[in-house]
C-alpha cells in the first residue's frame, strides 16, 4: 500500500528592514486626519478650516522626525507601530478640535469657569512632548535588557507614583491626578503601567519556573502551591488598595489584569487565569457594597435611564449610548453629529462617543481594529523576541494597552461600569499621550531587537579543522 | 456646503479609514507567508510515518541560507551554467532542495548539519559541498566510514561537482541543478 505524501520546501526568509514600507504608511497615516480636518471645517464652517496647513505640516515634521529616527536608530523595528500610533494622534487631535468647535460646549465653559480655552493646541503640545519621549526612547535605550537591571526599583518607582495620588484632592470623585503648581496635572497611573511592566517582566522571568511548576493537579487545573501564591495575593491588595482609596476602578482593573495576563504568559497555567479572575469578582464586588462612587458608576452601568434625570454620572452615559445609537451604520459624518451633548469630558473619557455617532459602526470598527494591530504587533514582538525578558515586557506592555482600550471602550459602550481611564492617543490628555508614545518607543526598541538578523554564521569550524588535519 | 459634498466626504472618509486598515493587514500578511513554500510533486512512501519527519529535515536543511541577503561571496556570481540549488534524488529526503547562496553545506547524520541524512550508512560527518575562489562547487568526503560516490568514483580528494552528476551517500543521492 503505497501513500502519496506531499514534501515542502521552506525557503530562505530575507531579513528586509521594511522602513520603506513604513514611510509609505506614514504618509497615509498623515494624510487621513488631514482630510479629517478638511471634512470637519468643511461640515461646520462651509470653508476649509485655516489651520489645516499648519496641523498637517505639524504632525508631518513629528511623524517624519520620529521616522528618521527609526530609520537611523531602530532599523528592523516594526513597520505598523509607528503608522498605526500616528493615526490615532492625528484621529485624536481633529476630533479634539472638532469638539472644541462646538458652540455648546463653549458656551457651557464660559457659564462654568468664565472662559473657554480650546484643548487642540494643548494636545498637539502633548503630542510634541510624547514624540520627543518616544525619539528620547529610542536614542538612550539601546537595549531593552537595560531595563530588567531595574526590575525592583521600577517597582518602588510604580508603587509610589500609584500611591501618590492619594495625598491629592479628587477631582471628580476619583484620586488619580497629582497637581503640580505651575505646570497642571499630571496621571502618573499611566506611568506607572509602563514601569509596572517592566517590574512584572523582571520579576516573572526570575520566578516562572517556581510559579509554573511547583503544583498539583486537580479537577483538570493546576493548583499552585500555597506560598506562591504570594505575589498575586500582594498585588490583588495592592489593586484593591487603590480601588478604596482612590476610588478608580480603571487603574486597579489594570494593573491586576495586567499582572494575571503575564503570569499567565510566563507561567502557561490556565489556573492563574481562573483564579485572577475569581479574585477580581470577589474584590469588585466585595468594594461596591460601601464605596459610594463605585457604587454610583455600577448604578450608572446597569440602567443608565433609569436615574438619566437625577444622576449626572447616568446622563454621561445616557447620553453616549444615544450618540452611539444615532450614529448608525455610517455615522452622521465628521463635525455634523450631536456628541458635545455629554458635556463634560467629551473630548476625554467619552472621545469614542463622538467616533461612534460621527463616523458610525463602520468608523468605531475600524477604530478599533487599529487598536487591535498595535495590540497585535506587541504580541507579535513578543513572540520574535529572543530574550525571556523582552518578550514578557512586550507582552505586558501590548497587554496593558489592550487592557486599557477595553475598559474605556466598554465603559462608554455601557458593557462595563465606566472608569476613570483615557482612551490611548484618542482622548485628550497630557499624560496619556505621552505615556504611551513612551510605550510605542519600547515596543519598536523591542521589536527592532526581535527582528534584527543574526550576524552572519562563522563558516562550519568542523570543516575548517577537518581541512588543517588533513595532509 | 452642499449635502451632496458632505455625504461623499463622510464616505469617502470612511473608505479611506478602512483602506488603511486593509493596507496595515496586508503588511502583516507577510508575517503569515512571509516564508516561501513551494509545493512540490507527490512522492511515494510506503511509512507515513516519515512524513513529519522529512518536513522537518526539510526545514532544517533550508535554514541556514537566511541572513546571507543577496548573493554574495565564494559562489554566489551568477554565471552562467553554475548550479542554483541542490536537489535530493533519491533516499528519504527526496525531494528536498536547497539554495546554493555561496554558503558551505554539510551533509551528515549530526542534528547541525545543513542537510541531517537520515541513512544508516551515512556517518555523522559525512560530506560537505562547498564552492572555492572561482565559484565552482566542490564536494570532499570529510573520512565517512562507507565513503561519498560521485557517479561511480569513491572520493578521496575534494572534486569538483558537474552539473547533474549524482553524489551518493549511502541510500541518498543528491546532485547540483540549475
Amino acid at each position: 500500500m503505497s501513500v502519496v505524501t506531499n514534501t515542502t520546501t521552506i525557503g530562505a526568509i530575507e531579513a528586509p528592514s521594511r522602513r520603506n514600507t513604513e514611510l509609505a504608511l506614514l504618509i497615509f497615516a498623515v494624510a487621513i486626519p488631514v482630510f479629517a480636518y478638511a471634512n470637519v471645517g468643511l461640515a461646520m464652517t462651509g470653508k476649509l478650516p485655516s489651520g489645516m496647513l499648519g496641523y498637517g505640516l505639524g504632525l508631518g515634521l513629528m511623524a517624519g522626525v520620529a521616522h528618521l529616527v527609526v530609520r537611523k536608530f531602530a532599523k528592523y523595528a516594526d513597520p505598523l507601530l509607528l503608522p498605526l500610533a500616528t493615526l490615532l494622534n492625528g484621529l485624536g487631535l481633529v476630533l479634539i478640535w472638532r469638539l472644541d468647535q462646538s458652540p455648546r460646549l463653549i458656551q457651557r465653559a464660559k457659564s462654568a469657569w468664565g472662559k473657554f480655552s480650546p484643548d487642540a493646541p494643548h494636545q498637539l503640545l502633548f503630542t510634541a512632548v510624547g514624540v520627543a519621549l518616544f525619539i528620547g526612547v529610542l536614542l538612550l535605550l539601546k537595549d531593552h535588557r537595560i531595563l530588567q537591571r531595574y526590575t525592583y526599583i521600577s517597582m518602588a518607582v510604580a508603587l509610589f507614583l500609584l500611591v501618590l495620588p492619594m495625598f491629592f484632592p479628587a477631582v471628580n470623585g476619583a484620586k488619580i491626578w497629582i497637581s503640580i503648581p505651575g505646570l497642571g496635572t499630571i496621571q502618573p497611573g499611566e506611568f506607572a503601567k509602563i514601569i509596572i511592566a517592566i517590574f512584572f517582566s523582571g520579576y516573572l522571568m526570575v520566578k516562572r519556573d517556581a510559579l509554573a511548576l511547583a503544583s498539583r493537579r486537580f479537577m483538570g487545573l493546576y493548583l499552585p502551591r500555597g506560598r506562591d501564591l504570594g505575589p498575586i495575593l500582594v498585588i490583588w491588595a495592592m489593586s484593591i488598595l487603590i480601588l478604596v482609596f482612590e476610588t478608580d476602578l480603571g487603574t486597579s482593573l489594570l494593573f491586576f489584569g495586567l499582572f494575571v495576563v503575564m503570569l499567565y504568559v510566563a507561567t502557561e497555567r490556565t489556573s492563574w487565569i481562573v483564579f485572577g479572575l475569581l479574585m477580581s469578582a470577589v474584590g469588585a464586588v466585595g468594594v461596591a457594597t460601601f464605596e459610594s462612587h463605585v457604587q454610583q458608576r455600577v448604578k450608572a452601568w446597569m440602567d443608565p435611564f433609569a436615574c438619566y434625570k437625577t444622576d449626572g454620572a447616568c446622563q454621561q452615559i445616557g447620553d453616549a449610548i444615544m450618540s452611539f445609537g444615532s450614529g448608525g451604520t455610517l455615522g452622521t459624518g465628521l463635525g455634523q453629529g450631536n456628541s458635545d451633548l455629554i458635556g463634560f469630558a467629551a473630548n476625554a473619557d467619552f472621545i469614542l462617543s463622538t467616533v461612534g455617532e460621527e463616523l458610525g459602526l463602520a468608523g468605531m470598527m475600524a477604530l478599533l481594529l487599529i487598536y487591535g494591530l498595535i495590540v497585535e504587533r506587541g504580541v507579535r514582538t513578543a513572540l520574535a523576541a529572543r530574550d525571556p525578558f523582552g518578550k514578557l515586557l512586550a507582552i505586558g506592555l501590548s497587554g496593558a494597552f489592550a487592557l486599557q482600550v477595553f475598559v474605556v471602550a466598554g465603559g462608554v459602550m455601557g458593557l462595563i461600569p465606566l472608569t476613570g481611564m483615557t482612551m490611548p492617543f484618542l482622548a485628550q490628555g497630557g499624560s496619556s499621550v505621552i505615556a504611551n508614545w513612551a510605550l510605542i518607543g519600547i515596543l519598536i526598541r523591542i521589536s527592532d531587537t526581535a527582528r534584527r538578523p543574526a550576524p552572519a554564521p562563522a563558516p562550519s569550524p568542523d570543516a575548517e579543522m577537518t581541512q588543517v588535519v588533513r595532509p | 456646503m452642499s449635502e451632496l459634498t458632505l455625504t461623499v466626504m463622510r464616505l469617502g472618509f470612511l473608505a479611506v479609514l478602512w483602506l488603511f486598515v486593509i493596507v496595515a493587514v496586508q503588511v502583516i500578511r507577510s508575517d503569515l507567508f512571509g516564508t516561501r513554500v513551494t509545493q512540490r510533486g507527490s512522492r511515494r512512501g510506503n511509512d507515513a510515518n516519515r512524513q513529519p519527519q522529512t518536513g522537518r529535515q526539510a526545514a532544517a536543511a533550508a535554514a541556514p541560507p537566511p541572513q546571507r541577503g543577496q548573493q554574495q561571496g565564494g559562489g554566489g556570481r551568477q554565471r552562467r551554467g553554475a548550479p542554483t540549488k541542490l536537489v535530493v534524488s533519491e533516499g528519504t529526503l527526496t525531494g528536498t532542495t536547497v539554495a546554493l547562496q555561496g554558503q558551505t553545506i554539510s551533509l551528515g547524520r549530526a542534528h547541525d548539519s545543513t542537510i541531517v541524512l537520515d541513512d544508516d550508512y551515512a556517518s555523522s560527518r559525512h560530506a560537505r559541498i562547498y564552492p572555492d575562489r572561482d565559484g565552482n562547487w566542490i564536494v570532499e568526503d570529510l573520512g565517512s566510514t562507507n565513503g561519498t560516490y560521485l557517479d561511480r568514483t569513491r572520493l578521496t580528494t575534494p572534486t569538483p561537482i558537474p552539473l547533474g552528476a549524482p553524489i551518493r551517500i549511502g541510500k541518498t543521492v543528491i546532485e547540483l541543478r540549475k
